[in-house]
């Protein structure tokens, strides 16, 4: 990349930032073909840059790095096919790519025009090379995301070649912070963290505060299991988020932010570091942005592990230094938030969608979505789909679409039974609402939420009891303990729900957790507790004969439940003594090259056996 | 987390980095919040959270040792045990469970023969389980300090221990 620090740096107007964009649309690195390659988390761990590596070494055999650029750009999408890259003359994407692989790219489609067969996706018998071609691709409306794989996160050129900042100039020199916020109003967004409260009215509140100190945060505490759109925004296009941030601040008059970032994404702190490097260089952070007189700053906050601080008072509790418990509300952040300061606090995902919203205009975004749910929502789309990754889609999409046409339909197999959607606070869609669309009121009559949007997808060998109880010690081990309701009533819920799955349950059980899910919600402290019950009562919902037949027959029909499953060998055995080795409480006997038993009374239901026995002679039911 | 830089199963000179712990809470000291942040770089510099460091951060921040001891034991990150060369975490994410993270972390409890929570008795490992890393299209996966392995299965989990245990190398390949 040319050496921008030599055009212009920092940018001192409005006018500046224009030139600086046509410099570099103008220049030939912009122009030059390019070879996109993967640098989200999932393809890192995939070794994309190895690949990257090797594809540039026979660019330079081939004498055509500097004809041809490689972008490092964010997550493409499709993380289960990583490594993934799209070759950008003629949008080919190949998946699954080892650096051996580069000799033959570069040779055969690079120069010459054809395309590595073996590399590109297949779609039933079919194999399609082109990238817009492919239903993952196709179905998906790409608008948050739509930088995300263009650009490599880690230029700031990139990313105001493709209008970056444009949004903020616009702001700083076209509009009152008035403005700005009715604008946000009119366009109907609504936080993406999961509650879906209207942006514009949370920024209204605190920007009618005459406090000289105002805060502005993004939640990047992406704690959800199951999410992970949050951490490809930041580690894809990290300044999206930054000039959405800068726009609220301006909006409601602050001068200092704070993003806190989980600890579990060194990534994405890393990308968002350099992101804030860059814009205070360049002029776009710290003082007098752009020219205008307006001065913000912005510093990232680690979290240490702890799932409660994703809700926005214990999120400002844990920037104090303080251990991140909530705290009651009334008095909202809004009027009494970080350090008793007017504080708004908004979501990664929520911020992105800030620059595009103001270029185009509130009208323009309200297009897109249905009546009371506005814009684009991304979903981490994951578990038993053929495709998973990140996904993008206009709100009220049917949730059929989400996983059939672009997650592909089930991966094993076997049918679609359940999608888990908004995490611990969330709940499942049984098949029968697969056409549910995938808005906020939609997803609430059903007894799920939005949520942030992670959504994991199950086929018929989860055993929706195990699920409820997956839930129920997640959010168990992680309430904070503040308040009684969580803390002791989660904890009793547990109890009960293993007691079901050990094979211990009473019919009576049942009830208890009915009644107790009433309690738990109602009289919980913060957000984390009145959704705890969620995923027990959506599945209890949808599933009921699963929880009774778990009490009464004693039986799991899915064979997950360790109590209730039995392990058995088939005459198809061998006697070739390997489950026999693993078994780690001896429980298989059985000379060599004799069929083996298992002695049930000693066994602990580990399942080496079947998963180390190569003749399928293991059965568990 | 990042790695420690410092790993606590050696003999490394505890009272050198004090020192150089000093420094780096002198330099929070404007920082309003800084606790939190100090205690992350105390973690990181040792590899868990020694007493004599929680007086020096008391000291310095002029906080009560008991506010700081609640705010180590409210955050799992914080550990006031030293902790093994190889910090293994299983994901027990949602994506992770449905696709047999429990059986993964079975299989670990018994290769290593530790609970979690544990460290071997050599200090090379220590058991963990976390909560989603965020790379659920690869689920199951481990994180074993840094590196990622994906798509792990109980039986391959043996290999995974044993090539740590044996070579120490960067990267273990991980049949997908």
């Amino acid at each position: 990349m040319m050496d921008l620090n030599k055009l212009m740096c920092p940018i001192k107007s409005s006018s500046e930032l224009l030139a600086l964009h046509q410099t570099i649309i103008d220049s030939k690195e912009f122009k030059s073909d390019k070879i996109y390659i993967c640098a989200g988390g999932g393809c890192i761990a995939s070794g994309s840059m190895k690949v990257k590596d090797a594809i540039a070494a026979q660019l330079e055999q081939a004498q055509l790095n500097d004809k041809i650029s490689i972008v490092e750009t964010g997550c493409l999408g499709p993380c289960a096919l990583g490594p993934v890259m799209i070759i950008g003359k003629d949008e080919t994407f190949y998946q699954n790519v080892k650096p051996k692989d580069a000799h033959e790219i570069v040779e055969q489609h690079i120069k010459g025009d054809t395309i590595v067969e073996r590399l590109i996706h297949p779609v039933g018998e079919k194999k399609v090379a082109k990238r817009s071609d492919i239903p993952f691709f196709k179905n998906q409306k790409k608008d948050v995301l739509r930088n995300c794989g263009k650009i490599n996160p880690t230029k700031i050129a990139d990313y105001i070649s493709f209008g970056g900042y444009q949004a903020l100039s616009k702001v700083l020199t076209e509009m009152t912070s008035e403005k700005v916020v009715s604008e946000v109003t009119i366009s109907g967004l609504r936080g993406r963290g999961g509650a879906g409260f209207p942006t514009g009215v949370k920024w209204g509140y605190a920007s009618k505060s005459k406090d000289p100190i105002k805060y502005i945060l993004c939640n990047a505490d992406e704690g959800d299991p199951g999410a992970f759109m949050d951490r490809s925004i930041l580690e894809g296009d990290p300044h999206s988020v930054l000039e959405g941030m800068i726009i609220g601040a301006y909006a409601i008059g602050s001068s200092q932010g704070y993003i806190y970032v989980r600890a579990e994404y060194p990534l994405a702190v890393e990308r968002f570091q350099i992101a804030i490097d860059q814009a205070r260089e360049f002029g776009l952070l710290g003082e007098n942005i752009l020219g205008s007189g307006f001065n913000f700053d912005l510093e990232i906050r680690k979290g240490s592990g702890a799932f409660v601080c994703g809700e926005e008072t214990a999120l400002m509790v844990s920037i104090e230094g303080k251990r991140g418990e909530p705290r009651p509300r009334p008095p909202f952040p809004a009027e009494k938030g970080l350090w008793n300061k007017p504080t708004v606090l908004n979501n990664v995902e929520t911020f992105s969608n800030i620059p595009q919203l103001i270029l185009e205009g509130g009208e323009h975004y309200a297009k897109t979505g249905t009546d009371k749910s506005k814009g684009t929502k991304i979903f981490a789309l994951a578990g038993t789909v053929k495709v998973s990754g990140l996904v993008e889609v206009a709100v009220g999409t049917p949730l059929r679409e989400l996983v059939f046409d672009i997650g592909g339909g089930i991966s094993t197999g076997k049918k679609y039974k359940a999608a888990q959607i908004g995490g611990p606070s969330g709940g499942c869609i049984p098949e029968q609402h697969l056409d549910v669309p995938l808005d906020y009121e939609s997803l609430n009559s059903l007894g799920a939420i939005m949520g942030s949007g992670g959504l994991i997808v199950m086929d018929e060998s989860s055993c929706m009891v195990d699920v409820a109880r997956f839930f129920m010690e997640f959010v168990q081990e992680e309430s904070c303990g503040k308040c009684t309701p969580c803390r002791e009533g989660t904890a009793r819920m547990l109890d009960l729900l293993n007691k079901i799955c050990d094979g211990n349950g009473e019919m009576s059980d049942l009830d208890e957790l009915e009644k107790l899910s009433g309690t738990v919600k109602n009289a919980s402290l913060c957000g984390l507790g009145q959704t705890a019950p969620n995923p027990f009562q959506s599945t209890f919902r949808y599933f009921k004969e699963e929880y009774i037949e778990h009490i009464r027959d004693k039986k799991c029909r899915t064979a997950v439940c360790k109590s209730l499953i039995k392990f058995e060998i088939l005459d198809a055995c061998n006697g070739c003594q390997s489950c026999k080795k693993v078994c780690p409480v001896e429980a298989i006997l059985g000379d060599k090259k004799q069929q083996h038993i298992i002695n049930t009374d000693l066994c602990i239901r580990c399942g080496l056996c079947l998963s180390t026995c190569k003749f399928d002679a293991i059965i568990k039911y | 987390m990042s790695t420690p830089e410092k790993c606590a199963c050696g003999n490394d000179d505890e009272d050198g980095l004090i020192e150089r712990l000093e420094e780096i809470i002198s330099s929070y000291k404007e920082t309003p919040g800084a606790l939190i942040p100090v205690l992350q770089a105390t973690q990181s510099l040792f590899g868990y959270i020694p007493q004599k460091a929680i007086l020096k951060i008391s000291e310095i921040l002029n906080e009560p040792l008991s506010s700081i001891f609640g705010v180590i034991t409210f955050y799992s990150f914080f550990s006031l045990k030293p902790r093994g060369k190889y910090l293994i975490r299983v994901c027990m994410g949602t994506a992770c469970y449905v696709q047999g993270a429990n059986e993964v972390l079975t299989a670990l409890q018994q290769q290593l023969e530790i609970k979690v929570g544990e460290t071997t008795p050599d200090k090379l490992f220590t058991l963990d389980i976390g909560r989603c890393f965020g790379a659920c299209g690869l689920a199951p996966i481990i994180m074993v300090n840094d590196d990622v392995h994906q798509f792990v299965k109980s039986s391959a989990v043996a290999k995974i221990i044993k090539n740590y245990r044996l070579h120490e190398p960067k990267t273990v390949e991980v049949q997908s």
